[in-house]
């Protein structure tokens, strides 16, 4: 069964990295949902993170090869349930609708959206969210002359992880200890293996 | 231009520090590594790495090949036969995209390389400068690793990381791609230190017991074990240690196209061929088996036919060094991550002595009847016209199996592969993955300068040939001895033969003219001759290989004859047909 899974990367940070991520997913004509890219806990560890909508088996298979490229750290993926995220997005409406329209303010105030620019001309505001609840302003604000709209990509942050800290010492052993040796088919599946 | 001094440079391991040019810093990597031959072609962008060459003559040489595609296909051919890490120069734009079809075909076939190619300078990146190419994303899919450098100071741990990620692990190309500034550029050299780790890679994992028991368990609880093995047996150097443990625990074996030659021919385990146009038994009894022990493959469709179809009863234990490879196509029951020089051994300590001769004489009986069927007729026909298995008889009688054999791809390449005889590892080089025609010739001349001592015959087609002769310059220029084996059905065999099976007969655009291929030769110095009798077949091929340097044998087979048996695409191994 398709659903949306969250796969987070860690890397290095190199030139032509992007490209080599990107084209495991172009060469199997899978679509790429979103894609993050951002410093992570580690310094100088780059995090990816990547939204597709795949079965579980897909998404195990892409997750190995992308740590096969070499400059991957490590691939984990989970389902919606297995993190917590968020996507930003950001709404410009005509300030003559917000300010004749009573009703404008009260809806934006009920999706939490906080106002960033305040012009004559437009206000640009911005709400903080899921999807869904994005999309909702989305159309809250249709009627309304809504000019633009524009959203991030997610940002994820795994329940269960405890953080690259650890992990990125361990490879930088040349001789990693036997224990910190993950493999998948100890059914450590939160853990995918790697190293 | 700098001036190029010719005293070496300084030696890896000192603190001394001397300035020295990219370019030579370079090959000052290439002899550090114990490169001794390197293949390429000069132009405008590796101008500098040429210019550093000529004072390095006496320590690398350098074989000017006649198109870059052949250079690196002959890097393939020197790293297939030697064990070792293959290296090609080319320049930037048409210079490194000729290399595109060799470094797909090494990526795919697991070879070491580390492919050199010059780039503008860096202040002319993106400006689509004259012979510019974005040689990094184009590559980025087909190599293992690549890296663009546009500072010298980068070179030393560039080149030690270059041959580091090539050869460990999956072996696989890498390219480094080098400005022509950063060539120029001088700087501070510290000596050459070997890589030895880099912490995003890891090339093997700490073998976990817990699966080796597991797959012991299976393999002596087994009463129908079969393994299949590949070409990581090859990679791995771990041909005794496979045998060992196919002779202790009594398992027949059968052989994926690049595994081929990694246990000799006449092993009484070795049951002969998988896959496409593989032996009937390995591709029938496989879906009998009860344990399939697959060792350092990849299960490719070539070899599994149809994958719903395949080895359904039996449980699976795979065996390999890429991680990604296990759960790919088929699902292991159980997978041994590791390399399989240090996983083998451990799996043959718990295995029980047996011998599985009930099971093992099942493939004796396919095989009778493949030889019944197919094998007989095609060594030893009664048809007029010559066959290509008959040839490939008479060539395992006159070396005795102790040949290199590089083939190309198409009918030749499957009936060499199927009847040729090999008592020694890293005699069968072959495009198994890739399958590109013009590969043989090319990396016949590779495989030659990997093992100098051994003859090495190209055995090839009259399309494949024609793909890649501008090689036959490199063989004049370098007089090296090697022996080009052309079976000429006079048609592109294998297309043809699909076109008839699948295609009612419509013979589109298959029929290829030829040259005087004997002529050719001649023009290029290279003695020749060409044959269509059987009576002339031994001594021609006696011929060929007691002649004193290069020599090109044009042999004229049955135009219309198929490779049989075959397992038709889309249908399971057990569905293969004999005619």
């Amino acid at each position: 069964m398709k659903q949306e899974y969250t796969i987070t990367v860690y890397t290095e940070n190199h030139i032509g990295l992007l490209v080599r991520i990107a084209t495991i997913f172009s060469r199997r004509k899978i679509n790429v949902e979103s894609m993050n890219t951002s410093p992570s806990e580690a310094e100088g560890i780059h995090r990816f993170t990547i939204v597709i909508d795949e079965t579980e088996e897909v998404v195990r298979k892409l997750a190995r090869q992308i740590e096969k490229q070499v400059e991957v750290l490590k691939a984990y993926y989970n389902s919606n349930e297995e993190i917590i995220w968020q996507e930003l997005a950001l709404y410009k409406v005509p300030t003559a609708q917000i300010a004749e329209k009573v009703k404008v303010e009260r809806l934006l105030r009920e999706h939490g959206a906080r106002a960033v620019v305040i012009r004559n001309d437009y206000v640009v505001f911005e709400t903080v969210g899921h999807r869904e609840e994005t999309d909702r302003l989305v159309q809250v604000l249709a009627p309304y002359g809504l000019i633009e709209f524009v959203r991030s990509a997610r940002v994820a942050i795994i329940k269960d992880s405890k953080g690259f800290h650890e992990k990125l010492r361990e490879f930088e052993q040349s001789e990693p200890k036997a224990e910190l040796v993950e493999n998948e088919y100890l059914n450590q599946q939160k853990e995918i293996f790697t190293m | 231009m700098p001036s190029v001094q010719a005293t070496p440079a300084a030696p890896s391991n000192t603190t001394q520090s001397t300035s020295i040019s990219g370019s030579r810093a370079v090959l000052d990597a290439l002899v550090a590594e114990g490169v001794d031959t390197i293949f390429g072609y000069p132009g405008g962008a590796i101008m500098p790495i040429y210019d550093a060459l000529y004072d390095y003559h006496d320590r690398l040489k350098h074989v000017l090949v006649r198109h870059e595609q052949g250079g690196i296909h002959a890097a393939q051919g020197y790293a297939r036969a030697s064990g070792r890490t293959g290296v090609v120069f080319a320049t930037s734009g048409p210079g490194a995209t000729n290399l595109v079809t060799g470094l797909a075909d090494a990526m795919i076939d697991s070879t070491p390389l580390v492919a050199i190619t010059g780039q503008v300078f860096a202040h002319l990146l993106g400006t689509d400068a004259f012979q510019e190419t974005d040689v990094i994303n184009i590559t980025s899919p087909i190599t293992k690793w690549n890296y663009q450098v546009t500072d010298a100071t980068e070179i030393p741990t560039v080149l030690a990381k270059a041959f580091y990620i090539a050869s460990s692990g999956r072996p696989g190309p890498v390219l480094i791609d080098i400005t022509k500034n950063a060539q120029l550029q001088l700087f501070d050299y510290k000596g050459y230190e070997l890589c030895q780790h880099v912490r995003s890679y890891r090339p093997k994992p700490i073998v976990r017991r817990e699966y080796i028991d597991a797959a012991a368990q299976l393999i002596n609880a087994a009463q129908k074990p079969f393994v299949i093995f590949g070409q990581g047996v090859i990679l791995g150097k771990a041909e005794n240690e496979f045998i060992q443990f196919i002779e202790k625990s009594g398992i027949p074996a059968a052989w994926t196209i690049l595994g081929l030659s990694a246990i000799p021919t006449d092993h009484p385990l070795n049951v002969g061929m998988l896959g496409m146009h593989g032996n009937y038994g390995p591709n029938v009894l496989t879906n009998e088996c009860d344990v399939l022990i697959a060792v350092g493959m990849r299960f490719d469709d070539r070899v599994t036919g149809r994958l719903d179809k395949y080895a359904k009863q039996a449980k699976i234990i795979h065996l390999d060094i890429d991680p990604s490879e296990i759960d790919k196509n088929v699902k292991a029951t159980v997978g041994v991550w590791g390399d399989c020089k240090e996983t083998l051994p451990l799996l043959t300590q718990l295995v029980e002595k047996k011998e599985h001769s009930n099971w093992l004489q099942r493939f004796k009986e396919h095989d009778a009847e493949e030889n019944k069927e197919v094998t007989f007729n095609e060594l030893h026909p009664e048809s007029p016209v010559l066959t290509m298995g008959e040839v490939i008889r008479h060539l395992n009688e006159i070396t005795g199996g102790d040949a290199i054999i590089v083939t190309d791809v198409g009918q030749h390449q499957m009936v060499t592969c199927r009847y040729a005889r090999f008592n020694q590892s890293k005699s069968n080089i072959t495009s198994g993955g890739l399958g590109t025609m013009g590969f043989s010739l090319p990396a016949a001349i590779g495989a030659k300068f990997g093992a100098p001592k051994r003859t090495v015959i190209a055995i090839i087609g009259d399309g494949g040939v024609q793909m890649t002769l501008q090689e036959l310059g490199t063989i004049m220029q370098t007089e090296i001895n090697i022996k080009i084996l052309i079976l000429n059905n006079q048609f592109l065999g294998m297309v043809r033969q699909w076109q008839q099976l699948f295609h009612d007969k419509r013979y589109s655009f298959v029929d290829i003219v030829s040259p005087d291929y004997v002529k050719l030769a001649s023009a290029y110095g290279i003695s020749g001759a060409s044959i269509s009798q059987r009576e002339d077949l031994h001594a021609a091929l006696q011929t060929m290989i007691d002649h004193n340097g290069s020599y090109l044998l044009e042999v004229m087979v049955g135009k219309e004859n198929n490779v049989f048996p075959m397992v038709p695409q889309g249908c399971s191994v057990s569905e293969i047909r004999l005619k």
